[in-house]
C-alpha cells in the first residue's frame, strides 16, 4: 500500500530584485527536480548572457522577451515532487503594474510565499502582496525573508522585519503566517537547515510546503453542484441506457449522497438524487471537487448553467450583488458599462451600476471618489445581472463566490470578482421573483 | 470520520474531466487530438471519465507526418475503434501535394509542416476549439500555457497577451475565425502520466518498452534505423536494447537504452532519470527559444 499522495499548490512575490525566481532555482536544484539537459541548458545560456556564471533564475524566466528584459513577464507554473508531496509553483511576477498576474497565480494556491529583501525590509510591494493573498483568501502565508547573508544573518534585522509585517497583518484575513530567514542564492534554510541561523528554530522553506495541513482548504459544508453538460446517450447499444439522463459536473462545495434531496435553481424544485454515476462505477457518497454525473428522480428540465444545491442549506439568489474586483485591463472600468459575467459554470450579461471605491492596497483604505478602475486597480462594485446568480460569499466558498468580466466584442478577461455574501439565502416561494 | 481528500492523481483527475467537459458545453465544433502518444492515451481516458455512458461528442484528429513510427499508427487506428469514436487523419504528405506546407530544401524534420497541416484540418472542419495533451512541465515555454490558450485567426499565440486565466473559470469565448487549444494536462507531469496509465491499467504502444532496435548514433543521441533515417558511411550502427521515452517523428526521436519492459519499470525508470524527455527530441534542441518559436506561428 503507498502512502497517498497530495497536491500542494502555492504562489511566490515579490519585487523584482528580491531573488524570486533564484528561490525557485533553488527549490528545484535542491530537491534534485533538474535534470542533466536543463543545467547543460543552462551552462549554455550562462556563457552567452551570464559572463560564465550559471543563473539559476534562467531556469524559470522563460520566454525569450523575458530573458531579454531580465524580468518575469507572466505567470509560469513549475513542478516538483518529494516522497511527501507534490507541488505546483505559480511564478508570479512582482513587477508593480502586474498585480493581474499575481491575482491570476494566486486564485488558485493553497499557500502564498512572499519574499522580502533583507535589506530592504517590508517595502510597499510587499503590503500589496499580503493584501492581496488576503483578499483572495490564501489560507496559508509564509513570509520569506530572503538575502540574510547579505545582512550578516543578523537576527535583530529579521526580527525587525517580522514586526515591520505584523504591524499591519491584523488587518487583513489570513489565519496563518510563517517567517523565514533565508538565503535562496545559497541555499540556507531552503531545503537544508543554515548552520548560520541557530537562533532559528522554524522548519526550512521545504519543510514547512511538506507539512502545512492543507486537507480543510475545499468547502465541505453546503452542497453545491453546477451543471457543466447534460448527460443523454445518442442510441446507446446498452437498452439499460436508453432512458438515461445525467447532470455532469464538479462539485463546487459540499457533499452528495444518494437519496438525498436536492434543490434545482432557478425554479427552486426538489427532487433526489436517484444514482451518483462515474466511470469506475456508482458512489454512494461524492464530496468537493470531485467530478461526477448524477441521475435525478425526475425529469426536471435542467441544462448548463443551473445549479443542483442542499435543499436545506440554498446559496443567495440576486440579480443585484456588491463583489470586490481586480481590474486586469487596460481600458479601465467604468460605472455603467456592460460586460459578460462567467460565475460557476453560467455567463449572464452584467452592468456596472456603482463604482463604490477604490481600494488603496498600500494602506488597505478605501480611497472613494473613484470614478474609474484602471488595471491593476483593485475596488468594490455593485453589479447587476440580467439573470439571478446562485452564489455564496467568497469568503465562504471561492468556487461559488468567484467569477470573471468578459469586455463583449473583444473577449478579453478584463476582470477577478469576489463575491459578498449574500444578504439572504434564496427561498423557493420567492421563485417567480428571481426569474 | 470519513476522509474526504483526493490524492495527487484524483485532483488532476477531477480538474481534467472538469475542462473537458467545460469544452463540450463551450464550444460548438471541438475535436480531439489523438497521436497514440502517451499523453494523449490519457486523454482519451479523461474522455471517456468526462463523458460516458455518452459517446464522446467530439472527434479525434490527428496530423500525421509520415514520418510516424508505424506501431504508433497501428495503436492509433485500433484504440479509436475500440472507443467508437471517429478518426481524422490529415497527412503532412498531402498538404505538401496541395501546396498548403512547404518543405525548406534540406529540411528532414516534418515538425514544422505540421503547423499548416493543422491549421488546414481546422479549417476544413471549422473546428473551434482542439483539446490537445500538452503538459507545463515538458518545456520552458509551456509553462506559461494556459488551459485555455487563445489563438488568433492566423493560429498565433501570443504570449505577451495571454487572458488571464483565474480559478477554474475559463474564458471560452472566439469571434469567427478564432481558435481555442485546451490543455487539460496542464498540471501533469511525465511522472503523473505513466502513474496514472498504471493505475487505470491503460494500454501504450509497444515503442515505449524495452525492445531489440538498430540504431545509428548522431548528434549525441541513438536514432532508430529505418529508410527515413539510414546510416551514413562512418557512422557508428549498433543493435541497441531500447525504449523511446517521447514519441515524436522517426527521423528525430532518439532512443534510450533501457531493460524497462513493464510500467512499474518506466515509472522507476524516471524517478531516477537525470535527463528531461525531451532532452531526447532534436527539434527542441535547435535552439533554446525553439518551441516559443513554434507556438507563435501556430504549433500546439
Amino acid at each position: 500500500m503507498r502512502h497517498p499522495i497530495d497536491i500542494l499548490r502555492f504562489n511566490t512575490c515579490g519585487s523584482v530584485d528580491d531573488g524570486k525566481s533564484t528561490l525557485i532555482g533553488r527549490l528545484l536544484y535542491d530537491t534534485k527536480t533538474l535534470m542533466e539537459d536543463q543545467i547543460e541548458a543552462l551552462e549554455r545560456s550562462a556563457d552567452i548572457t551570464g559572463g560564465g556564471q550559471i543563473n539559476l533564475a534562467n531556469l524559470t524566466d522563460g520566454l525569450r522577451a523575458e530573458r531579454e528584459q531580465g524580468i518575469t513577464i507572466d505567470v509560469a507554473y513549475r513542478y516538483f515532487a518529494t516522497p511527501r508531496r507534490r507541488f505546483i509553483i505559480a511564478d508570479t511576477p512582482g513587477h508593480v503594474q502586474y498585480t493581474r498576474n499575481m491575482v491570476t497565480g494566486a486564485s488558485t494556491a493553497n499557500l502564498s510565499i512572499i519574499l522580502v529583501d533583507a535589506r530592504a525590509g517590508v517595502i510597499e510591494q510587499s503590503r500589496r502582496h499580503a493584501c492581496i493573498a488576503s483578499l483572495l483568501r490564501i489560507p496559508h502565508l509564509v513570509v520569506a525573508v530572503n538575502k540574510m547573508d547579505l545582512v550578516n544573518w543578523s537576527r535583530e534585522r529579521f526580527i525587525e522585519i517580522r514586526g515591520q509585517f505584523e504591524e499591519f497583518l491584523p488587518r487583513l484575513d489570513i489565519k496563518d503566517v510563517k517567517f523565514i530567514p533565508v538565503s535562496a542564492l545559497n541555499g540556507d534554510n531552503i531545503v537544508t537547515p543554515s548552520p548560520h541561523t541557530p537562533w532559528y528554530e522554524g522548519p526550512t522553506l521545504l519543510a514547512h510546503l511538506e507539512t502545512v495541513h492543507i486537507a480543510s482548504d475545499w468547502n465541505l459544508d453546503a452542497f453545491r453542484f453546477p451543471v457543466q453538460w447534460v448527460n443523454r446517450p445518442n442510441n446507446p447499444k446498452d437498452p439499460a441506457l436508453h432512458d438515461f439522463r445525467g447532470v455532469s459536473g464538479q462539485i463546487a462545495g459540499g457533499r452528495v449522497c444518494m437519496g438525498q434531496k436536492v434543490m434545482v435553481l432557478p425554479g427552486g424544485l426538489t427532487t433526489t438524487v436517484k444514482q451518483i454515476w462515474t466511470f469506475d462505477g456508482l458512489l454512494d457518497e461524492a464530496f468537493c471537487p470531485q467530478s461526477v454525473t448524477l441521475v435525478l428522480d425526475h425529469d426536471l428540465d435542467i441544462s448548463r448553467g443551473h445549479m443542483l444545491v442542499g435543499a436545506d442549506n440554498p446559496p443567495g439568489a440576486s440579480a443585484d450583488v456588491a463583489a470586490r474586483i481586480c481590474w486586469m485591463h487596460p481600458r479601465p472600468l467604468q460605472e455603467g458599462r456592460k460586460y459578460l459575467l462567467k460565475h460557476t459554470t453560467q455567463t449572464v450579461q452584467a452592468v456596472v451600476v456603482h463604482l463604490q471605491h477604490r481600494l488603496d492596497i498600500g494602506t488597505f483604505e478605501p480611497a472613494s471618489t473613484a470614478t474609474e478602475l484602471a488595471m491593476n486597480d483593485i475596488g468594490a462594485v455593485r453589479l447587476r445581472t440580467a439573470k439571478p446568480l446562485f452564489y455564496d460569499g467568497y469568503a465562504t466558498n471561492r468556487l461559488t463566490g468567484s467569477f470573471i468580466l468578459i469586455e463583449p466584442g473583444t473577449n478579453a478577461t478584463v476582470a477577478a470578482g469576489m463575491l459578498l455574501s449574500p444578504v439572504e439565502p434564496f427561498r423557493p416561494e420567492d421563485a417567480d421573483f428571481v426569474i | 470520520m470519513k476522509n474526504y481528500h483526493l490524492d495527487h492523481l484524483q485532483y488532476l483527475e477531477t480538474e481534467a474531466i472538469h475542462v473537458m467537459r467545460e469544452v463540450a458545453g463551450e464550444f460548438e465544433r471541438p475535436c480531439l487530438l489523438f497521436s497514440g502518444g502517451k499523453d494523449s492515451i490519457c486523454l482519451l481516458r479523461l474522455a471517456e471519465k468526462a463523458f460516458r455512458p455518452s459517446d464522446i461528442p467530439m472527434p479525434l484528429l490527428n496530423v500525421d507526418t509520415g514520418h510516424h513510427f508505424p506501431e504508433l499508427n497501428e495503436f492509433r487506428d485500433r484504440r479509436a475503434k475500440q472507443l467508437g469514436a471517429k478518426l481524422i487523419v490529415r497527412k503532412v504528405e498531402d498538404a505538401i501535394a496541395k501546396g498548403i506546407a512547404t518543405p525548406i530544401p534540406g529540411e528532414i524534420s516534418r515538425n514544422r509542416l505540421q503547423i499548416p497541416t493543422l491549421l488546414a484540418a481546422i479549417e476544413e472542419f471549422r473546428f473551434d476549439c482542439c483539446i490537445g495533451g500538452a503538459r507545463r512541465d515538458e518545456e520552458k515555454s509551456r509553462a506559461k500555457e494556459r488551459f485555455f490558450s487563445f489563438r488568433d485567426a492566423f493560429g498565433q499565440w501570443d504570449p505577451k497577451n495571454q487572458r488571464p486565466e483565474i480559478w477554474n473559470l475559463y474564458n471560452a469565448r472566439l469571434n469567427p475565425g478564432e481558435n481555442m487549444r485546451v490543455f487539460p494536462l496542464s498540471n501533469w507531469t511525465e511522472m503523473d502520466v505513466w502513474e496514472y496509465i498504471r493505475q487505470e491499467k491503460l494500454e501504450v504502444p509497444t515503442i515505449y518498452f524495452s525492445h531489440r532496435r538498430t540504431c545509428v548514433r548522431r548528434r549525441g543521441q541513438w536514432l532508430p534505423v529505418n529508410d527515413l533515417v539510414p546510416p551514413k558511411p562512418g557512422e557508428e550502427v549498433r543493435e541497441l536494447t531500447v525504449r523511446v521515452r517521447t514519441i515524436g517523428d522517426i527521423i528525430s526521436t532518439g532512443c534510450v537504452e533501457s531493460p524497462a519492459d513493464t510500467v512499474d519499470d518506466i515509472i522507476a525508470e524516471i524517478a531516477a532519470a537525470r535527463v528531461t524527455e525531451r532532452g531526447s527530441r532534436a527539434d527542441d534542441k535547435a535552439s533554446e527559444a525553439a518551441m516559443e518559436d513554434r507556438k507563435k506561428e501556430g504549433y500546439f
